[in-house]
């Protein structure tokens, strides 16, 4: 019987790099993703992640502007019942405060802007029930007022205003600032969860995957598939699984942030203002698609090598 | 023709086999095979001939003995080094294996793919191949479309297409009718005198006859018998190694 055998055998092949199911070879996995809720899944997480970061985000700022706004100021506050003798230690305490050195500004805050400041709280004195108030000092230092300058400001002060209390400004704001810490450590908490939630979602999906591939990932062995290539396989689905969520998470989580922007403008308060986010957060804001595409790789990876490895 | 050259492709001494705590299923197989040899294995069912194939195309490690291939210690060797050792081989399951979702193109092309073979270099191959084994006009079709038949010849395509060192076949020609059984044994024969080492395991007598030069190796409950004794481990000078058919 005269064979001609077919071509595959009369010609070299030419071997290369390229990964099984690469380029335009068909996914040997019979859907072309893990699993039809995935890439909802990593949207509703991205999502999640990109406004728990943008809280964060936006109470550093807060603290941090707040804290640079506070660190030099001090404030001087004369308690004397008698106005005119009030007004007298005031000037005095402020004349005394300028020729320290390192001071910047020193501003007595008249009657009116004190009234102002009070008036939310008291409401608007009218004649002879008005409420004393004490005189405020407000005092801009070149650096950060530390124990020593405070010390050195009271001893200087109580020589002309003996009732007078000086402050830091910054001590005021420091439970505040405690608690805006906290909320950004709630914040990473929540980030590095929702990390791990995530990398969980991708473990369940790919150990279903290579369940239900099972049979098509021993063929693949038993041809002379690597490890490598079947991971690159359910990588690459995953990849896309979770670039599609990525964006579709990056979107929603866009959307709700600017939102959350918009009604704290309205607040018109002006801690919460200085929260407002710079072009580099918003980097870092789109940058976490990417770092979820990345994770879901790495743990899919890591899933298949180690369930690989139990097989022959 | 058994053009064997010097040196054995595969060496098993003393390999025994048992799953879990059951009673071996293979037990003390030795035999040697040499490059360019055309091997039948026989036995009747349950004797333990596909056991000992998966041993061959290391789809199983033995529970003890030695088994050396290509001049590498198969049973220590990590399993990171495996792949390269199987892409040598071309397997044809008994229960053919086909990917149930590819294509009948795309399961003769998955051992191409696997090696790196750019998708251009393979299309003409595996076109040619699928021709030859008369599925030219089948290659679009999944193999649950495919005749029992048709699926088997998928199979022994994806088997033969990389031109592998050593075929290992399954009752290759259990579902084909007489004509393409005959045609599927020469393809063998033509593997064979190009330099693949060809192991065939049957129960069809008269299959054997039909490869005059072909060697054959017994199987009954587990154990390599025959007559002559040629078969047992060490084989004896090359000459008259073999019961021939």
């Amino acid at each position: 019987m005269a064979l001609t055998l077919p071509a595959a055998f009369s010609g070299s092949i030419s071997r290369g790099l390229r990964s099984v199911s690469g380029g335009g070879a068909p996914d040997l996995m019979p859907q072309g993703r893990l699993a039809g809720p995935m890439p909802w899944v990593i949207a509703i997480m991205v999502a999640l992640t990109v406004i728990a970061a943008a809280a964060g985000l936006a109470l550093s700022n807060t603290a941090s502007n707040a804290s640079d706004a506070l660190s030099g100021g001090a404030t001087v506050q004369v308690i004397e019942a008698n106005a005119a003798e009030r007004d007298r230690q005031a000037k005095q305490a402020a004349r005394v405060i300028q020729a320290m050195p390192g001071v910047l500004e020193v501003h007595i805050v008249s009657q009116d802007e004190v009234q102002k400041l009070i008036e939310p709280w008291l409401g608007v004195p009218t004649g002879e029930d008005q409420i004393p108030v004490p005189a405020l000092v407000d005092v801009r230092m070149r650096e950060a007022v530390d124990g020593e300058k405070l010390g050195q400001m009271r001893r200087l002060v109580r020589q002309v205003a003996p009732a007078a209390r000086v402050d830091a400004q910054s001590t005021w704001l420091r439970p505040v600032f405690g608690a805006i810490e906290s909320l950004q450590w709630l914040a990473l908490a929540l980030v590095g969860l929702l990390g791990f939630a995530l990398a969980s979602a991708v473990l369940l999906a790919v150990r279903t995957a290579l369940g239900t591939n099972r049979e098509t990932i021993e063929i693949v062995h038993l041809l002379g598939g690597t490890d490598s290539q079947i991971a690159r396989i359910f990588q690459r689905a995953i990849g896309f699984d979770a670039a599609g969520g990525g964006a579709v998470g990056l979107g929603l989580g866009l959307v709700v942030v600017l939102f959350l922007g918009r009604r704290f403008e309205g607040l018109g308060a002006g801690l919460i203002d200085s929260g407002a986010l710079g072009w580099a957060d918003w980097v870092l804001l789109a940058l976490v698609p990417i770092g979820g595409v990345l994770l879901a790789i790495f743990t899919a990876r890591l899933t298949v090598i180690r369930a690989l490895r139990k097989m022959l | 023709m058994t053009n064997a050259t010097d040196g054995e492709i595969v060496q098993f001494d003393n390999v025994g086999l048992r799953y879990g705590t059951d009673r071996e299923v293979l037990s003390d197989v030795s035999f040697t095979l040499f490059p360019g040899s055309f091997y039948f294995l026989t036995g009747a069912s349950g004797a333990g001939k596909t056991s000992l194939l998966k041993l061959l195309y290391l789809a199983q490690r033995p529970s003890r003995g030695m088994i050396r291939m290509f001049g590498t210690d198969a049973i220590t060797l990590p399993r990171e080094r495996l792949p390269a050792l199987r892409r040598r081989l071309g397997v044809v399951f008994q229960e053919f294996r086909l990917v149930p979702h590819l294509s009948a193109f795309d399961n003769v092309a998955l051992p191409l793919r696997v090696a790196g073979v750019p998708e251009r270099d393979l299309l003409k191959p595996v076109a040619d191949m699928l021709e030859w084994v008369r599925l030219g006009e089948r290659m679009h079709a999944l193999p649950a479309q495919l005749s029992g038949g048709e699926q088997q010849r998928v199979a022994i395509a994806r088997a033969v297409i990389g031109r592998p060192e050593m075929l290992i076949a399954d009752e290759p020609t259990g579902n084909v009718d007489p004509d393409m059984a005959i045609k599927l044994l020469r393809l063998f024969e033509a593997l064979n005198r190009m330099g693949t080492t060809v192991v065939v395991a049957t129960h069809d007598v008269h299959l054997l006859k039909k490869v005059p030069e072909s060697l054959i190796m017994r199987l009954d409950k587990g154990r390599l018998s025959d007559p002559t004794g040629a078969l047992r481990y060490p084989p004896r000078p090359h000459a008259g190694f073999g019961a021939r058919s």
